[in-house]
């Protein structure tokens, strides 16, 4: 037998996060730069599967795709029968940095997409000089939010099916079918209430509107790369944060939407390859 | 002339009764719609009738089971349906338009600039949330 086999490995790290254990999965590939990537809303790290493919890109980054608790292999902790999930802007940057802290990594270079894509502006403020350089995708300093989350999660609808539906067109319609389905997929495997527990920060608790002038690019470098077909935070959306963010750099992508490394990641590379030479040649 | 199951003004087809150039897409609606295995499969429970509004005019589609039993253009000055969706006609030209650029390819897009509206009873739409976008996907002028 000769079946390709990748060069991703999966494996478990436990971390303990505000007094309570977790066992989170994460899948890495390639050698160098740190590169963390960050998963959308309701989904988990295989949205990354093109990334850690990428000999381009994994001949010097090592790229590490976690799963957030709740989400993909990685289970909530226990008691989680119990409560209601809901993801706030102080969880989301302390998980971050305590997987940051448990893998050992140094000073990474942090990309994140959708809710990713807003935390590393989070990130930015709370830890400037943790970071090589950070990377939002889809990025947006507040979204209004544009239909009722309560759909989301309710007994009588498929909180996977509606979650499906509901981020069906965000992907550009030049996606290639067979990833533009395979991202649906990952919503449609979602927990119950994940989805609408992450959108809590999308919509609410990460508003990070009054803060985002005091970014200072000059210790954090910030990139910005945001699809043209995105109705969710918008082209406009990530150009406001560059406007408000001295030395951020803006790409807006062609025939791309809301989850460009999952929905289309030959055409992805092609725009985020450059800003990664960029962030290697800085050393 | 556009075929449909039923006109509820049948006589005197003004631009109104016409749909502002629509009617061709909704008579071609059942022979689509009813040809797509996969969408009458992801449908095969719903069973739940939508009104478009378009401007002044209306259209009454009526899914049993997923497939169409009933299309019913200009229906009554009081018809009943679960729920709406509603525009004006340059604004469903938009949306139906073959390769629509950025921002004009799907309906949540014209729902969060509050161009479209969907009112009524959102059950059926959102529980078969990817049933009705291809059934709007079949009204397009190319089916992605």
């Amino acid at each position: 037998m000769n079946a390709p086999i990748e060069p991703v490995v999966g494996r478990y790290v436990h971390i303990d996060y505000a007094g309570r254990p977790y066992r989170l999965y994460f899948e890495s590939a390639g050698d160098g730069i740190p590169l963390v990537c960050l998963h959308t809303a309701g989904a988990d790290g295989r949205q990354y599967r093109g990334l850690m493919n990428s000999a381009a890109v994994t001949g010097r980054y090592r790229v590490i795709a976690f799963d957030m608790p709740w989400h993909g292999k990685s289970s909530p902790p226990a008691g989680w029968q119990d409560e209601e999930y809901r993801l706030t802007a102080d969880d989301y940057t302390g998980l971050i940095m305590a997987v940051i802290d448990a893998l050992g990594l140094d000073r990474p270079v942090v990309m994140g997409c959708s809710i990713g894509g807003r935390v590393v502006l989070h990130l930015a403020l709370r830890h400037p000089r943790a970071f090589r350089a950070l990377i939002g995708l889809e990025s947006s300093a507040h979204v209004d939010p544009y239909y009722d989350t309560g759909w989301l999660h309710r007994p009588d609808v498929h909180g996977g099916e509606v979650a499906a539906g509901a981020v069906s067109g965000l992907v550009a319609p030049q996606a290639p079918a067979a990833d533009c389905w395979e991202t649906l997929w990952h919503y449609m495997q979602s927990g119950p209430g994940v989805f609408k527990g992450d959108l809590y920060f999308y919509g609410i608790d990460g508003d990070v509107r009054a803060d985002i002038h005091r970014i200072d690019t000059a210790r954090c470098p910030l990139y910005l790369l945001t699809g043209e077909y995105d109705y969710s935070c918008t082209p406009e959306d990530t150009l406001a944060v560059a406007r408000a963010v001295p030395g951020a750099q803006v790409t807006i992508m062609k025939q791309l939407g809301h989850f460009p490394m999952s929905e289309n990641p030959a055409l992805f590379l092609s725009y985020l390859e450059p800003v990664l030479a960029d962030i290697a040649a800085r050393g | 002339m556009p075929q449909t199951i039923d006109d509820g003004r049948r006589a005197g087809v003004s631009s109104v009764a016409d749909l502002d150039g629509f009617a061709a897409r909704f008579a071609a609606l059942p022979e689509r719609l009813n040809g797509d295995a996969g969408l009458l499969r992801r449908g095969r429970y719903l069973n739940a009738t939508c009104q478009f509004d378009i401007g002044g005019a209306s259209v009454l589609l009526r899914i049993i089971d997923g497939r169409i039993a009933e299309l019913q253009r200009n229906p009554s000055a009081t018809p009943s349906a679960d729920f709406a969706i509603i525009g004006e006609p340059a604004i469903w030209r938009r949306f139906l338009a073959a390769d629509p650029p950025p921002g004009d390819h799907d309906l949540f897009a014209f729902l969060k600039r509050k161009e479209l509206r969907v009112v009524g009873d959102l059950h059926p739409l959102m529980s078969h949330l990817l049933y009705w976008k291809g059934v709007l996907a079949h009204l397009r002028d190319t089916v992605r």
